[in-house]
């Protein structure tokens, strides 16, 4: 009988692969994964820390760096958890917007996710045309917040500014091109042998697994849970879009990959539907004592630019309580859990993200596939680690 | 508010089976806090998991009350696929037994959330498979999220705020 040995490989925290800088320990019988312990924290910056020192606004740019692949989202579940503290409500036009906004970050998460999973596994093009179609979403930040990246375009209350002229048109031409341009992915994988071989069977979890190590998003939703916060527990505005949640029944990476594609398609359609009630109005909420005036009132009264430099500078109280308020983020659900003592900065604020608790299965997920496939593991897991290690 | 709080069918069965043992109940924004002691937190749990169908165990985090006593509070949120519904449970934990047991045994998920919440809060969660640090540095010397750790580390001058 042959005597095998257990060898010890350390995968990162420099590895193209592993999506920035996660190290992983594998140990190895051959080319089997006999366990896999992931080491995390390099790029710790603690955001929970210095949201403490900071005032509600001055949070807001933190939180674009958390998932640098979908700012947005994360300024989303951000300002709608202070403003469930505060109880304010936001104005119709702004939360159209931010539904808008907030599923062009879900197209451009996913574009990156099927970029980097597919040049994982060896499927180079995907990851060209991919990345044009980004650059395209890209513009549509500069366009509205100036940053292609660090967008920090959501206000406590609204809006930082309205859009500017030609996003409908923009918008409307992503709405119109984007679904051809998946029919070309699709193409390019769906019936690709490689593709199927890599990722059918691949990185299998139960459902009930799943649920147990607390995976949540598209990745809980490959292994056939029904199950959406933007629909099961609505937040703005998204119970008046109608769209289909995907869901998948082999638990594997090739049905979740499945489920992503749907939900790009999906993702459209909501913005198409987000478009055409798009009406004129104020995209910020009337509470003088969390909202910034409007930039004519600042630049033109001796009151107005007092007002935005109080809230500049001291920030505005906010009620005594606790609350939980999460959002359905291109990964999973992303959750902030903000205590305040009635101060103008939060006593605690926790970050649940949903990058986290995913990556935690993947010793699961891992073990006794082939060290090959754990780049496949490691891609539909859809990881990214400035959310991770915050 | 408090009506919808007295309509909640868990609430109700909680109080039922645990009322020795619930502190305080908090209704605010439409959301649950049941405050339990610390010794029952696994059989809260476990009754919230199996019985009312909570089966998601969405976060533990804790939180830091410096200078009431007891000081920290460990926090669950649980969420219900099922009925769509979310509930969080607190256990408050005094400085001088700074510990919790581990609600491991029940999901799977919670072993990396107890871990991060050790390390950076410091408090020790009983019978966990794998308590380490994960965040920071093995080798690190406190627990970065507690109020008396210095924003800007321990060896350096305190944070007095931006000087613009």
């Amino acid at each position: 009988m042959a005597s095998t040995e257990i060898m010890t490989v350390n995968m990162g925290p420099q590895h193209p692969s592993t999506h920035g800088v996660l190290r992983l320990v594998v140990e190895l019988d051959g080319e089997i994964i006999k366990k896999v312990t992931p080491h995390i924290g390099y790029l710790h910056r603690g955001v929970e820390k210095l949201s403490e020192h900071r005032t509600y606004h001055q949070t807001i740019p933190l939180t674009d760096r958390l998932d640098y692949l979908a700012p947005m989202s994360n300024n989303l579940g951000y300002v709608l958890a202070v403003e469930k503290l505060l109880g304010i409500e936001v104005p119709e036009r702004a939360q159209t917007i931010r539904v808008i906004m907030a599923e062009l970050t879900r197209l451009k998460s996913h574009l990156v996710w099927i970029a980097c999973h597919a040049l994982d596994i060896g499927a180079m093009t995907v990851f060209l045309y991919a990345f044009r179609e980004r650059e395209q979403v890209m513009d549509l930040y500069e366009m509205v917040s100036g940053a292609r990246m660090t967008s920090n375009f959501f206000r406590v209350g609204g809006l930082s500014k309205d859009v500017p002229e030609g996003f409908t048109a923009a918008v409307k031409e992503i709405v119109d091109t984007f679904p051809d341009r998946f029919d070309t992915y699709e193409g390019l994988l769906t019936k690709n042998t490689i593709w199927l071989q890599r990722t059918i069977g691949n990185g299998v979890i139960s459902a009930e697994d799943a649920i147990d190590y607390g995976i949540t998003g598209p990745a809980l939703r490959g292994s056939g849970v029904d199950w959406d916060l933007r629909r099961d527990n609505p937040y703005s505005g998204y119970d008046k879009y109608d769209f289909k949640v995907p869901v998948g029944e082999n638990c594997d990476t090739f049905d979740r990959y499945k489920v992503r594609l749907v939900e790009m398609r999906e993702a459209v359609k909501i913005i198409k539907q987000a478009l055409d009630s798009l009406k004129p109005g104020p995209v910020l909420a009337d509470e003088p004592q969390v909202c910034y005036p409007p930039k004519e009132n600042v630049y033109n009264t001796i009151e107005g630019l007092i007002h935005h430099f109080k809230i500049a500078s001291e920030g505005f109280p906010v009620p005594e309580g606790e609350v939980y308020q999460s959002v359905e983020a291109p990964k999973g659900e992303l959750g902030y859990y903000l205590v305040s003592d009635g101060g103008t900065k939060p006593y605690r604020m926790r970050i649940r993200p949903p990058s986290f608790v995913n990556l935690q299965a993947i010793e699961k997920m891992a073990k006794g596939a082939m060290i090959a496939d754990l780049v496949a593991v490691i891609g539909t897991l859809d990881i990214v680690l400035g959310e991770i290690d915050r | 508010m408090a009506d919808m709080a007295e309509n909640n069918r868990a609430l109700i069965r909680l109080q039922e089976k645990f009322a020795p043992s619930i502190l305080d109940i908090k209704e605010f924004r439409g959301e649950v806090t049941i405050t339990v002691k610390k010794e029952d937190n696994v059989a809260v749990c476990k009754f919230l998991k199996e019985e009312l169908r909570y089966n998601l165990l969405t976060d533990v985090t804790a939180v830091d009350y410096l200078g009431t006593d007891p000081r920290f509070m460990v926090v669950y949120n649980l969420y219900s696929i099922p009925n769509k519904d979310r509930i969080r449970i607190k256990a408050p934990v005094a400085e001088s037994d700074c510990s919790i047991e581990s609600v491991c045994s029940l999901w799977s998920t919670a072993n990396w959330l107890e871990r991060e919440t050790y390390d950076l809060m410091g408090i020790v969660f009983n019978n966990h498979p794998d308590l380490r640090r994960i965040l920071m540095t093995d080798d690190w010397v406190g627990h970065p999220l507690r109020k008396d750790y210095p924003l800007q580390g321990p060896d350096r001058e305190p944070y007095k705020g931006r000087l613009s």
